[in-house]
């Protein structure tokens, strides 16, 4: 009872009454006090008791700022009561100012708002709501009682003239950001939950796996339905790498479709990136990503399409025409070798438009097959015929 | 090094011959060039110890035409491979320093010996010294061998039983049998 104060019925700066109740008593803790049969008012900051009439006449009344207020409760009805008496349990915070009030210490951390007569609004739930949206808290602790005099006038709610529409925009605008951080609030839990979910849908699938033979179609289909309703597409592997494959299938056979020509021009192989970027500027939208699309020129062997896969010893990936082979590209290559007497891979990706790791990869299978030999000096490696092996002594 | 005139063969100025290949069959063949070079080479000019170290001082190994050396490690490669038909032979356990033999102990060895026995010089002492840079021998592939590598060749005899080295401190000298 000593968190309650004297003050005067004047509305704050930007507050604005909720409900209006009559005949309610006060209660230190468990124990009655004289404050009885009076009116209490919510507002948006604090809730006033009053005499009845006095809070009208503005004269003095006792007020609690929602501040102090930890949490709300009901007192259940007692089994022998009969009136339509409620109560209600105001938990409170300790306070450091104890002055102004019409008690000076309480051995309880509560007090009682004791409804005679019932209450004709849902005083809970208002609480709470109020409690939850902290109209007052902008304004500092001090101010309820303080600016008593000073700010008299101003305290008075402008709901006229410019300044008034902007304050209830300002207000509007401060609710929505309000109500819009709770939805996340509430989105970030159900994403905590999500992930259970995940989780436990994994070990169902795997459990449906394990058990493959003991459980007969009939469950199974209805297991993987239930985790259709839980928003996880068929996590069964084995099945979702047949449908992959035929997905993979039918891209590969829209890139091979699509580079072919392309390829061609380029001297019949592309290296895997300019693949991706060629492929992903002409789908412009939907987009591939790199693992789709390497998947996609993994399958490109078996489906006798005109461009197929090969990686070179370095790792180097590339896309080449499946007529290409190792051997062609060799003695290709060291026809252009013996014709420029000795080249770099510099000069060799220059004269035949390929870029300079593809360039470097042939002439390092054309030495593989014995068709060229190296110089690697200062200067950079460059590739000469290999007279080692063509020359006569 | 001085100049020296010697017909070098054309893989000398084919740059690819100062970079080991990797392709092992142009492997074998540029090695197999890199031996007979260095065996001529040090046949026409008269060396018969290579240091490593300083082996770019041999032009041999150093072509400045088309700016191109060999590299260490490679030259150590090559000599071992030398060595292995007995035509060279580390002097040091780093593999520094080498003798090479453009003819191997048992050929220098046989020479000798076939002089000698032509000359009927049998049972007879004679320095080394005499032998290497003597009158007689002025026509002989051994004339003016190094005496280390002579001393070497003679010890291959004396293992057949066919001379005896006598090194005394002040004359060296060989006897034949």
């Amino acid at each position: 009872m000593n968190r309650v104060k004297y003050t005067n019925p004047i509305l704050l700066d930007g507050e604005s009454t909720v409900i209006v109740e009559n005949n309610v008593r006060l209660y230190d803790g468990d124990q009655k006090t004289s404050f009885e049969g009076g009116e209490l008012i919510i507002t948006t900051h604090r809730i006033l008791w009053g005499r009845p009439g006095a809070i009208a006449r503005g004269q003095t009344c006792l007020a609690l700022n929602f501040d102090l207020i930890v949490f709300v409760e009901e007192e259940p009805a007692s089994t022998f009561s009969f009136s339509r008496s409620r109560k209600v349990i105001l938990h409170l915070a300790e306070c450091q100012d104890q002055s102004d009030g019409p008690q000076y210490n309480s051995y309880y951390n509560f007090i009682k708002l004791s409804f005679r007569d019932g209450y004709t609004n849902n005083v809970i739930g208002v609480l709470n709501d109020l409690l939850q949206k902290k109209t007052w808290e902008p304004l500092s602790p001090e101010t309820p009682e303080a600016p008593e005099v000073k700010s008299q006038l101003p305290t008075i709610k402008l709901r006229t003239g410019i300044v008034g529409i902007e304050r209830s925009l300002q207000e509007k605008q401060k609710a929505t950001d309000e109500s819009i951080s709770v939805a996340f609030q509430d989105l970030s839990k159900l994403m905590a939950m999500a992930k259970d979910m995940v989780r436990l849908s994994g070990t169902i699938s795997t459990k449906i796996k394990e058990k493959q033979g003991d459980i007969t179609e009939d469950e199974t289909v209805r297991f993987k339905s239930y985790l259709m309703s839980l928003g996880i597409d068929d996590p069964v592997t084995r099945d979702s790498y047949k449908s992959d494959n035929q997905y993979y299938k039918s891209l590969a056979k829209q890139i091979s479709e699509f580079l072919v020509s392309h390829v061609e021009e380029m001297g019949g192989m592309m290296a895997l990136t300019d693949v991706f970027c060629r492929v992903n500027r002409a789908r412009s939208l939907e987009l591939l990503s790199p693992e789709d699309i390497l998947n996609a020129c993994r399958v490109m062997e078996s489906l006798d399409l005109p461009l197929k896969l090969f990686q070179f010893n370095s790792g180097v990936m590339v896309l080449q025409l499946r007529t290409l082979d190792d051997e062609s590209i060799a003695e290709a290559t060291a026809i252009l070798v013996d014709d420029r007497n000795s080249l770099s891979a510099e000069e060799l990706s220059q004269q035949l438009g390929i870029s300079l790791t593809l360039a470097k990869e042939r002439l390092l299978t054309t030495e593989k097959y014995g068709k060229c030999c190296r110089d690697d000096s200062i200067e950079g490696l460059r590739f000469y015929p290999n007279l080692f092996l063509t020359k006569e002594e | 090094m001085s100049e020296v005139d010697i017909e070098w063969p054309w893989q000398y100025s084919f740059p690819p011959f100062f970079t080991l290949q990797p392709h092992p069959e142009t492997r074998s063949k540029q090695v197999t060039a890199w031996k007979s070079l260095i065996l001529t080479y040090c046949q026409k000019t008269k060396t018969y110890v290579i240091d490593v170290r300083e082996a770019s001082q041999f032009p041999v190994f150093n072509n400045a035409a088309i700016n191109r050396k060999l590299e260490h490690s490679v030259i150590v490669s090559i000599l071992c491979e030398l060595q292995k038909h007995g035509n060279a032979a580390p002097l040091d356990k780093a593999k520094n320093r080498w003798e090479i033999y453009w003819h191997t102990l048992e050929e220098w060895a046989s020479m000798v010996y076939e002089f000698v026995s032509n000359r009927g010089m049998q049972n007879t002492v004679v320095t080394l010294y005499e032998l290497a840079h003597g009158e007689d021998t002025r026509e002989e592939e051994f004339h003016g061998i190094q005496q280390e590598v002579f001393v070497k060749a003679l010890r291959v005899l004396e293992r057949e039983r066919k001379c005896e080295v006598i090194m005394d401190d002040d004359m060296q000298g060989v006897k034949f049998f």
